[in-house]
């Protein structure tokens, strides 16, 4: 585990990126968006299994919220129809509301997990929804360990 | 430090260009501050946009522009022909639904028409090398010839779907989800490209689509039938020549209609089929669903009845655009293995002690680290361009290099830039995709681009004076990394 206390500003302006470890989409429900909550071995030794999983899992209840076909959205889709789509230009969509809502999450959760582990994790919608994408950061804390070994062991691990 | 300065002023002024907030030599020749640039400016689709991103189309727009005026000449005659006499003689009602018909139609015309189809970014170069080691790992292939099609079998709802690698967009496609060539983006939930609308259908608009033709089915009915029922009222008190000469837009209009509905109505049948089965004209044209091709062959997707399928089709949440037409283009990612050889552009001296401090970072992509130790031997500004090129495995990088010129602010940090350097394709190299393997031959991917783009690189290059404070914060770390 981290040692070293990193905050995220810290993490921010530091260059000493050891790898990035990509959590995929999870198509076994369909199209809808989901992240495979397999725990990825590069991050074994970072951080807690249960947290990083709790945080793949939240997110997944969020991107369900946003694509759920139901009444709210129904009622989005009729007005949308009846006023020919032009209530998009002064509407926000339930979509957008839910993702805004998740930026703010994984935002919180960078602040108060994953940034004092040394690690980031970027939002997937500006990764096209493909992927979880965890920036792994240089352990400084870690004593005796190069960057280049770091990497190569965490290469090794696949 | 101090005697340094006394004694040592060629050493001081050395010192100063390390540091990012004073000038360097690089950045004295362009003295220009460089704008930023959108993200559509550096889409690498071939898609055309407008009003400044707002509008996003295909190449081809001349098929729109033909069923634009269709629609605008038969309603505008209709409006002014007919419907003075039928507001008279039946009812004012006509107008008003054949101008709430019009509206609804040009509103979901220009929807289907301006709006992302759903189109998937392309992969940014550490995920498109993070799945060439998947997968190089998952075949144990070696390098030297090309790998066999790249898939992966995913079982939804009982199904066994299979993922296809997109070698253009370097990611694996979601279900359902095809790459059009015409308009070089894989898009989610692919229907088809419609050169009526000028743009693709798919996950985004299909609704829109869907609305446009029906709603034109109406009007195109309503139009007919109307000036029909025109010219006989006419005809019975005044003669049908007469009719004719009084209104002569009439025969053009019942000419227009009559060849539109039937391919119109025909294609709203057709889509109302699909939207109750749940499936896309893709899916339906190869069979995918069909029982034809196995008994335990089912759409993994239909809710199971009709009326779920269309309202989840027509009603269902719509998904936002994913590739951010508007926004600018970052540099804030030093988080990036790669680019941390481009923002080693600056001269040759630190480039080398760049990709010193760098290489332990790219102990996983030895090819690139090959590449940029290829290129010192050629300009230093030319070389760190063409060597930016396979750092995202790019399949066109004949006509990337002069691009890279355009793109001079996202040279150094290309995490998110990927896209730029496939500002203008070409027909020709488009699906030359680049493996990692393939990379380290950059003379071979700059044919007849690459002196232009050279030249014209030097003009646009990258100015570090644009760049945010994160990025030299960065390029500091970096150098005291080179330091070490």
């Amino acid at each position: 585990m981290a040692t070293e206390f990193h905050n995220l500003q810290e993490l921010r302006q530091s260059p000493s990126l050891a790898t990035k470890v990509f959590i995929q989409r999870d198509y076994s429900e369909g199209t809808v968006c989901r992240f495979q909550i397999k725990f990825p071995s590069e991050l074994g030794s970072r951080i807690e299994r249960t947290l990083f999983e709790d945080t793949v899992k939240t997110l997944n209840t969020y991107y369900a919220e946003a694509e759920k076909v139901g009444g709210q959205s129904y009622m989005e889709g009729c007005l949308a129809c009846a006023t020919a789509y032009f209530i998009f230009f002064c509407m926000e969509t339930r979509y957008e509301k839910v993702l805004k809502k998740i930026s703010g999450y994984i935002q919180e959760q960078n602040e108060k997990i994953y940034a004092p582990r040394g690690l980031l994790l970027t939002d997937p919608v500006e990764r096209g929804m493909r992927v979880i994408e965890v920036s792994v950061f240089e352990d400084r804390g870690s004593s005796g360990s190069s960057p280049s070994s770091n990497v190569s062991s965490g290469i090794s691990q696949r | 430090m101090l005697h340094l300065r006394v004694a040592e002023p060629m050493r001081e002024c050395e010192y100063s260009q390390i540091s990012t907030r004073s000038s360097t030599p690089m950045e004295t020749p362009y003295k220009k501050r460089t704008p930023k640039r959108r993200k559509w400016q550096a889409f690498p689709g071939r898609n055309k946009f407008y009003c400044n991103g707002r509008i996003m189309m295909a190449r081809q727009t001349g098929v729109f522009y033909l069923t634009l005026v269709l629609i605008l000449v038969t309603s505008g005659l209709f409006f002014a022909f007919d419907c003075p006499f039928l507001s008279m003689q039946i009812t004012p009602a006509i107008p008003v639904i054949g101008g709430v018909l019009f509206v609804f139609v040009l509103g979901t015309l220009f929807r289907t028409s301006f709006s992302d189809p759903g189109v998937l970014p392309r992969a940014t170069p550490d995920e498109a090398a993070d799945l060439e080691r998947q997968i190089d790992v998952a075949n144990g292939s070696s390098s030297g010839y090309r790998p066999p099609p790249r898939t992966r079998e995913v079982v939804i709802n009982g199904q066994t779907v299979k993922l296809k690698y997109c070698f253009t967009c370097k990611i694996f496609r979601p279900p359902r989800a095809s790459h059009c060539s015409l308009c070089d983006n894989c898009v989610e939930r692919f229907d088809h490209h419609c050169p009526w609308v000028g743009n693709c259908v798919g996950k985004r608009n299909y609704r829109f689509f869907y609305m446009f033709i029906l709603s034109l089915s109406f009007l195109t009915i309503f139009i007919f039938a109307f000036v029909i029922t025109h010219v006989i009222l006419r005809s019975h008190r005044y003669g049908f020549l007469n009719t004719l000469k009084d209104s002569p837009a009439s025969v053009l209009e019942v000419v227009v209609c009559f060849f539109s509905v039937w391919s119109i109505v025909g294609l709203s049948g057709f889509h109302t089929y699909l939207i109750s089965s749940n499936q896309t004209t893709n899916e339906d044209i190869k069979g995918s669903w069909s029982s034809k091709r196995g008994k335990g062959n089912y759409n993994p997707y239909s809710y199971g009845n009709i009326f779920t399928n269309c309202c989840a089709a027509l009603c269902g949440p719509l998904p936002p655009s994913l590739i951010d037409r508007r926004g600018f283009v970052q540099l804030d990612t030093p988080q990036s293995i790669p680019p941390t050889n481009g923002i080693t552009m600056y001269g040759s001296t630190q480039s080398q002690s760049h990709m010193a401090a760098a290489t332990p970072l790219l102990q996983s992509e030895p090819v690139i680290l090959t590449d940029e130790a290829f290129l010192p031997g050629r300009t230093s500004l030319g070389g760190p361009c063409s060597g930016a090129l396979p750092l995202g495995g790019h399949p066109t990088p004949p006509t990337s290099t002069p691009n890279l010129s355009c793109d001079n602010d996202m040279l150094p940090l290309r995490n998110e830039q990927s896209d730029g350097l496939r500002h203008h394709h070409t027909d020709g190299g488009h699906h030359h995709f680049l493996t990692p393997e393939e990379a380290p031959s950059p003379p071979g991917m700059l044919p007849c681009g690459s002196p232009l783009g050279h030249s014209h690189t030097i003009q646009g290059f990258y100015n570090p004076a644009s760049q945010d404070s994160l990025h030299e914060d960065s390029v500091r770390g970096l150098v005291k990394l080179s330091s070490v």
